[in-house]
Formats: structure tokens, sequence, C-alpha cells
């Protein structure tokens, strides 16, 4: 038996590309499924949020302004930086919701996928989404989809890693940048994806993870007025008419939450990414 | 550190007079004389200033405190536009958001002054004419002051011609540097001169002259000349206002007005972005001088950005939520 001294980690939050932790200096502890104790990590407080939304509106040009092409490279990049954490995820997954170290590995299996799914769809939604338009008159008509701009995401409670990335990358995928709030007894897996992003290209601010309680931070970010849309997915159920009644003082987008915490597996088709683009039509005058 | 000169060592044998200089007018006799009382001011105690500085940082403003302090710091901003690319239309949309600087709430006090470049002064004081807000302008070839002092005069007089009633100078840094203490006093004095009933700020420049027992020199320097006001910085060299130059700035006002008689104001300016920075710079002046210097015409806070941030800050007391930049107007 070796005496060498633990190294433990300490579980911070990821805020404008930076490891800090939450403003509050509060924190909470994380238990395993049973019960057991895993780790304290960050418990982010409204002040953490509204720096989050900053950072968030900061990268937003950036993030916004690059080709389509570009976006699904370094979506693409955080597929391949995570599979050389699959291990680390495997084990945090299995950990936290109980699971096999089969299913905990089939469910990592399914979240670097669902990336690369995502990476591919940044540079098709104009061709799929988009058109050019009949109209009766000496003009071109054309339609594109352009990202909503900062969207507040309160993460799904029970999968904490495939339910994550299957909220945060289709944000992401159209433009916009993200402030999540994770799951609030399952953090440990966004705090690595975090480690992720900030080491895949993707650049700081664009995605933004509050670990701590949706339930206390979704109505500051709901009724933030830089804000420009609210999945409500994680949202605790009896708050979310609340959320969605706060969310309409300044007109934002809302995703509703589902009914039921869907699975995640499933095919997610395009319906996470079209409530988080605009459409901009142009009418371009014919020439003879 | 917080030690409050005796005005008896000061200037050995005279007594504190009435009105500026007089307690002091052996001192800037001549270069020598000036120097030796220079360098015998008590050396800055480096880690303690920035100790205290942050220290009095740390000092929570919530609630009532925290609406008095913005609306208070919003009355002490001089709103700055000092780019090559200015103009008159630019001018005037900064003066109207100088009146009026939430137009969505009119309980929003107005700021300060507005500070400018001199040619465009007038614009300026046309656009400001009966509202209270003062018009300040940088003269004396601002900001690097390398220009011979015809030059800079001539400058001050035209600023103070097209209507601005503060004129912000700067010191010869390269002079002050290079220890001709006297040239620097004499050409402060002759500024002031120029200014006729103008307000002076005089701007030290605290990142050029390195280190604390210079600015605390060069703010008494200013202020044995004739200053209304000292000032940190131009804003275009980096570091500019940080907390413990402000510090040492207002403990040598402090002590002035305690050998003179005389009270001098004091402005940060550069680098002061959030409503927090404004606070902590509120909490060091009442802190270290005391209420008397918390006001407009004791302290301004010389920014652009700032302001915005204090009505993003406003808004969100009043409404109860988090404000956006779409909610305040674009300088």
């Amino acid at each position: 038996m070796s005496d060498r001294l633990a190294v433990r980690k300490t579980f911070k939050l990821y805020l404008g590309g930076a490891f800090p932790r939450s403003e509050s200096g509060r924190t909470y502890a994380v238990t395993d499924a049973r019960g057991a104790f895993l780790a304290n990590a960050a418990w982010a407080s409204r002040k953490d949020a509204r720096d989050a939304v900053v950072a968030a509106r900061g990268a937003f040009a950036k993030w916004s302004g690059a080709t389509a092409y570009n976006r699904g490279q370094v979506l693409y990049r955080v597929a391949e930086v995570m599979e050389g954490r699959h291990a680390q995820f495997c084990e945090e997954v299995a950990a936290g919701e109980g699971l096999s170290a089969g299913r905990a590995r089939a469910v990592v299996d399914a979240a670097v996928d669902r990336w690369v799914w995502y990476a591919g769809w940044t540079d098709k939604l104009a061709s799929v989404l988009g058109s050019a338009n009949p109209v009766a008159g000496p003009f071109f008509g054309f339609s594109t989809p352009e990202p909503t701009g900062v969207v507040a995401v309160l993460a799904p409670q029970r999968s904490s890693l495939l339910g994550l990335v299957s909220v945060l990358a289709p944000v992401l995928a159209g433009g916009n940048t993200a402030v999540v709030v994770t799951s609030r007894e399952r953090p440990l897996p966004a705090v690595t994806l975090g480690e992720v992003l900030a080491t895949s290209d993707v650049p700081g601010g664009v995605v933004n993870l509050l670990t701590g309680d949706a339930g206390e931070i979704g109505p500051w970010l709901a009724e933030h007025d830089d804000v420009d849309a609210v999945d409500l997915t994680g949202a605790p159920p009896a708050q979310a008419m609340e959320l969605e009644r706060l969310a309409a003082g300044s007109i934002k987008r809302v995703l509703r939450p589902p009914a039921e915490e869907p699975d995640w597996s499933a095919d997610p088709g395009l319906s996470r990414m079209t409530p988080f683009l605009e459409t901009k039509t142009v009418w371009h005058p014919k020439g003879v | 550190m917080t030690h409050v000169l005796d005005p008896g060592t000061l200037a050995a044998g005279t007594r504190p007079g009435p009105g500026p200089g007089t307690a002091f007018d052996d001192v800037t006799r001549s270069d020598a004389a000036l120097r030796a009382f220079l360098h015998g001011l008590p050396g800055v105690d480096q880690v303690g200033a920035e100790q205290r500085a942050a220290t009095l940082g740390t000092r929570s403003i919530k609630t009532t405190a925290k609406a008095w302090a913005i609306d208070t710091a919003i009355s002490m901003v001089d709103l700055t536009t000092l780019e090559g690319a200015d103009t008159p239309g630019k001018v005037r949309s900064l003066a109207a958001k100088a009146r009026r600087p939430d137009p969505t709430d009119p309980t929003a006090p107005a700021v300060a002054a507005v500070c400018v470049y001199g040619d465009l002064a007038g614009v300026a004081r046309e656009a400001l004419a009966g509202t209270g807000v003062h018009v300040a302008a940088v003269a004396t070839a601002f900001p690097s002051g390398r220009a011979s002092r015809e030059v800079k005069l001539a400058d001050v007089r035209d600023a103070v011609g097209n209507g601005a009633d503060e004129i912000d100078m700067v010191i010869d840094r390269g002079a002050f540097l290079a220890g001709r203490y006297l040239e620097v006093f004499e050409e402060v004095v002759a500024v002031k001169e120029a200014c006729g009933g103008a307000h002076l700020k005089v701007i030290l420049e605290t990142g050029e002259l390195v280190t604390y027992d210079n600015a605390r020199r060069a703010s008494w320097l200013a202020m044995l000349a004739g200053a209304d006001f000292v000032k940190t910085s131009t804003g275009k060299i980096s570091p500019a206002a940080t907390l413990p130059v402000c510090l040492v700035m207002l403990e040598a006002v402090r002590d002035f007005r305690a050998a003179t008689g005389r009270q001098v104001g004091v402005k940060p300016a550069g680098g002061i972005r959030t409503t927090k920075d404004a606070i902590k710079h509120l909490v060091l002046v009442n802190e270290t001088v005391g209420a008397d210097w918390l006001s407009p015409d004791r302290f301004r806070l010389g920014a652009s950005s700032l302001l915005n941030d204090l009505l993003l800050q406003r808004q969100k007391l009043r409404t109860g939520h988090y404000s956006g930049p779409d909610h305040v107007s674009v300088d």
C-alpha cells in the first residue's frame, strides 16, 4: 500500500472559459446513486448566472459569426476530445446514475456520437430550414436560419451526460451561446464536459456550465433581459409555468419541458435546434 | 501609512495660511527648495497602501446603500470621449446622455461633466447650456504633454474660449521624472492663470510616474501650484487609475487641507468600468478623507463605459431582474 497523498479534485464551474469557484463560495455534497458521498460541487448563485450571461453575450459575436463549416469542425473536435476521456465519463455516469459498467459505456458512446451528429448539422441547417421563396413580384426572396442569441438551458435532472449533451449541442450547432444549469444531483459529468470543452477549440464563454439548483437560478435566467431564449427541460415541474411567465417579460423564446424526461437515446431530429433559430427573410430586387 | 502630516514639519517656521500657497511660499522659491520639500514628504508604504485599498475593496454595499452609491457615482461621472474619431454629432449625443443618462427613468441623476477635446468644447457647451452639467476639456497637448509652453497655454486659452469651464491638463512627466520639479510647477501655475475662471484638473499620469512616492510628490506639486483637482490618468496609458494610487492621492489632498485649509478634489480616470469598481472608490473616499469629499465638486470618476454599467445596476435595483446592454444607450 502506497502512502502517497490523494490528489483530490475540486469541482468548479465552467464560466467564460475559466474554472472559477462559485462567487457565493457555496458548495454542496454530491452523492452517488446509492447515497454514498462522491464530491463537493460548486453551488452556483444568481451572480454566477449573471456573470455567465455576460460571458455568453461576449462570445456570441465570434461563435455566431464563425462559418457553419468551422462550427461543425469545432463540435466534432469536442467528440474527439471526449472520446479520450471515455473511461472517466463512464465512471462518473455509472456512479451518478447507478448504471452498470456496460450500460454506462453505451451512454457515453451515445453522448459522443450525439456531438458528431450535431457537428454534421451545422452547415446543413441553412439548406434544410432555409428556402428560396416564390414571390409574386420582380424579387428574389430567400429565408435563412439565424441563431437566436444567448440561450439559458436548464439541463435534464436525470440523464447527466447524454441528456446534457442532447440539450447543449443543438443550441451550439445553430450558432447560439449557452448558459447551462446542470443536473443538481448529478453534476459531475458536466464538470468533466466543461474540461473537454475548454480543450477543444470551443471559444471561452460559448458554453458556461453552472452546477447547482435549477429551481434557484432558473427564475433569474428566465427574467434576465439579456437572455434571448430558455430551454426549461430540467426545470422543476411545479415551477415551469412561473418560469414561462417570467420569460414573457422580455419576450424570450421558451422551449417547454416535456411531461416526462424523454429517452435521450432516441433519434433527436431537428426538434431541439429549430426553437433556437430565427428565420431571416431577404427580398432582393431582380435586375433585368 | 495613514499618518497625517503635521503642518509644522512641512514648512518649518510657517503657519498654515488661509489661502493656497501661503504656507508654502518658501518651498516653491527655488528648484532646490521644492526638491527638498517633495523628497521630504514621508515615503508611501507600498505594501500597506495596496493592502489597505484591497481591504476597503471587500466592503459589501447592498440594497439602499447601493442605490445611494450608484446615484452618487452617476452624479460624479465625467462622461468622456477622447478619440481621434470624435465628431460634433458624437459629442452632442454624449451631451444628451449626460443630461438624461437613462431615458426610461427621469429619476436617474445627470452626470457631473462631459469631457472632450478642446476643439469640441464649444459643441458640448451649446448642447449643455442651462443644464448644470459642466464642460471639461483636455488641454496642454493631451495626452503626452509634449509641446512647448506657448502651445500648451494657447491650447488652454482656446478650450476656455470655446466654453470649457473645466480644464484637464497633463503635467510634463519627462521633466518631473528628470527632477525638474520647478519647471513642472511653473507650468501648472501658468496654466492655472490661463484658465481664468475655469477649474483646473491636473493629470499626473500615475502609470508613467511608476512609484507611489512619485504620485504623492506630484499631487503635492500640483496642489501647491493651485490645482483644483488632481487626476490620476489620461486613460491612454495602462495602468490607469488603481485603488492604491487613488488612496495615495486622497491622503495627499487630506494632508494638504490640514496644512493649508484648501480642499482639492480627486479624479481617478481610466480603467473604472464596473459599478463594483466605482463603489470601491467611494468607500475609499469615505474611509480616507471622509464625507466632505463625497460630492461631485470634490470627487469625480473619469469614465465612458462605466455609466452604462451603473445604469444597468440601477435598472436591476428598480425592476428586480437583471438588465442587458440592449436597455441602455450605445455610446
